[in-house]
């Protein structure tokens, strides 16, 4: 068995204010996941803003320094102590994945740029390997070479854009892939694409993903296990479909309650006369 | 009873003309609120800002018309000519992103009593706007704030109370809960729903989250590529859509509990953006009350 993520006792303090007047933030509360198997899986930590989501997220993409603990990725240490010394090796295991693709890359450098630099420099390829590998990742989210080749985030959907995001992540062959909302910016309609996407990565390329949404519905949808934060903490963990299906804390319930669902309504809505 | 005959609203870019809105005909009864859901580019948004009358270059109207059917503070008819004189009043607009549409450099109260032609008694304007921030669950001291000192909850409802102050005939709301989270976006669309029972008026809600829509809306307006697709009863959409593209947004979504996959006609559908769906101007009634565009189920090849 693989621990595919465990976090001992993560926490973060940001500093607000001035000198005299500063105010102490935990964003993240002693933060304790533990995930082990044999098999890829899909961890979604849901919460609202602030409850500390994405500075996990951070924390995980060695983005933001824990003021202690540790977060440990496929049995190596990413975050705090003893961490992987080297950024590449780093980066050859857990790579990210972006709210907004348009922010992501620079408007005024061809996007396919990125995704050959990230094999040159992150998987150390030479000119012909990186260009196989780019070709490969981008068919295995679904597009050509050819069509993004060139081209700049203004002649992309934002849903296009986002699948480049997600095969540049793959280029490195990384276990762990870190989405903060990567569906947020999306057409509802075209969300399911990229959802759907995770998914098949998981079944058929063995990867995993630590997917941080506001969404609990596509958050049931792909995975397999959930974590619940609520200002900093993890206020429940475990088995996506269990927490969902029996939530055992108020506040898991206060969010499942409040998903605008298209079975049952809040309040009852009167037929209009037309 | 807002009546749309065949409007095409365009926009004049470079030397070239978009057609963002192309031959929508359309009756919006009273006393309802209707949902508008369209990807982007569908023309949504173009759509309601023509109805509130805020057409300006690039954008024009290339043809038809808008009837409102509403009547002023002055008692005349409210006509496109005349409906800017009327916001606010008679009809007012929650924008998208309307977290930031209040002015950050000034308190709140100056931009309650800013409109033009409300009462010149500042005083009792005050007063009453405190009052009724209240109802809609505001402390009284967030009057004396300014926006950046409220939270992205409460700047939406002190929007909301921005534009429901002069109770208005119409509301158009445009993205109303997009940046919110699920626990703050129930409390602002219980608080619409219920501002609705009371004035008894129309609000229009444009969201892409089938969901919203489906709590919130008594009638549901689908577009695509600048075409009404579907419209009719919110129940009936829902239960039993008829075009190919209402059905993909509702299958899009995932439910809870339903273990099903998602998502697939979507990505069939692919980056085929406007073209993946064929949609015909005409309109025929298949129920009472339910419109779809014809032919109703053809589709052009797919793209990838």
């Amino acid at each position: 068995m693989t621990f595919i993520l465990k976090t001992e006792g993560l926490n973060k303090t940001y500093r607000l204010g001035g000198i005299v007047n500063a105010k102490q933030v935990q964003a993240l509360n002693d933060v304790n996941i533990t995930v082990e198997s044999d098999k890829p899986v899909v961890i979604a930590v849901v919460g609202e803003s602030g409850s500390g989501k994405t500075t996990l997220a951070k924390t995980l993409l060695r983005l933001e320094t824990p003021t202690s603990g540790q977060a440990i990725v496929y049995d190596e240490v990413v975050a705090g102590k003893g961490a992987i010394p080297s950024k590449k090796d780093f980066l050859g295991l857990v790579q990210p994945i972006f709210q907004n693709p348009f922010e992501a890359f620079s408007r005024y450098r061809p996007v396919d740029v990125y995704l050959e630099e990230t094999a040159r420099r992150v998987a150390g390829m030479d000119g012909v390997q990186a260009e196989a590998a780019v070709e490969a990742a981008l068919k295995s989210v679904g597009l050509n070479y050819d069509d993004v080749r060139g081209k700049y985030t203004a002649q992309f959907s934002g849903g296009e854009l986002q699948r480049i995001s997600v095969a540049r992540a793959l280029i490195p062959n990384p276990k762990l892939i870190v989405a903060d909302e990567p569906v947020s910016m999306i057409d509802a309609s075209r969300r399911m694409i990229i959802i759907n996407l995770f998914k098949r990565l998981r079944d058929e390329a063995g990867r995993s993903f630590v997917y941080i949404t506001h969404d609990l519905a596509t958050a049931y949808y792909i995975s397999d296990y959930v974590a619940v934060m609520n200002k900093g903490r993890v206020v429940e963990f475990g088995p996506a479909r269990k927490v969902m299906s029996d939530p055992q804390h108020d506040y898991t319930r206060l969010l499942l309650s409040s998903i605008p669902t298209t079975t049952s309504r809040w309040r009852e809505r009167k037929r209009v006369a037309s | 009873m807002i009546r749309l005959n065949d409007l095409k609203i365009s926009y004049r870019i470079g030397g070239r003309t978009i057609d963002a809105v192309d031959g929508v005909t359309l009756t919006i009864p009273d006393n309802c609120v209707v949902g508008i859901a369209g990807e982007s580019g569908s023309g949504k948004s173009t759509l309601m800002k023509a109805i509130y009358g805020d057409i300006q270059s690039p954008m024009y109207l290339s043809r038809g018309s808008i009837e409102y059917g509403l009547k002023g503070t002055d008692g005349k008819a409210v006509t496109a000519e005349n409906v800017r004189k009327e916001w606010f009043k008679t009809i007012s607009y929650i924008p998208q992103s309307s977290m930031n549409s209040l002015n950050p450099v000034i308190r709140i109260r100056e931009q309650f009593v800013d409109f033009p032609g409300t009462d010149s008694n500042k005083k009792r304007v005050l007063e009453r706007a405190r009052a009724y921030i209240g109802k809609l669950g505001l402390p009284p001291e967030a009057m004396d704030s300014y926006p950046h000192q409220l939270s992205g909850g409460m700047r939406q409802r002190m929007m909301i109370a921005l534009a429901t102050f002069f109770q208005p005939e119409l509301i158009i709301a445009d993205e109303p809960t997009t940046a919110l989270d699920v626990v703050v976006q129930k409390d602002i669309l219980m608080l619409l729903m219920e501002l609705q029972e009371e004035m008894g008026n129309t609000i229009l809600v444009v969201s892409h989250d089938m969901g919203v829509h489906y709590q919130v809306t008594q009638k549901m307006l689908i577009m695509y590529a600048g075409r009404v697709v579907e419209y009719g009863d919110t129940d009936s959409v829902f239960a039993d859509p008829q075009h190919a593209y209402t059905k993909m947004l509702i299958d899009s979504l995932p439910t809870i509990g339903d273990d099903s996959m998602r998502g697939v006609m979507a990505s069939e559908a692919g980056g085929g953006g406007d073209r993946a769906f064929r949609v015909e101007p005409n309109l025929i009634e298949v129920k009472p009350g339910h419109f779809v565009a014809q032919p109703a189920r053809q589709r052009e090849g797919v793209l990838a």
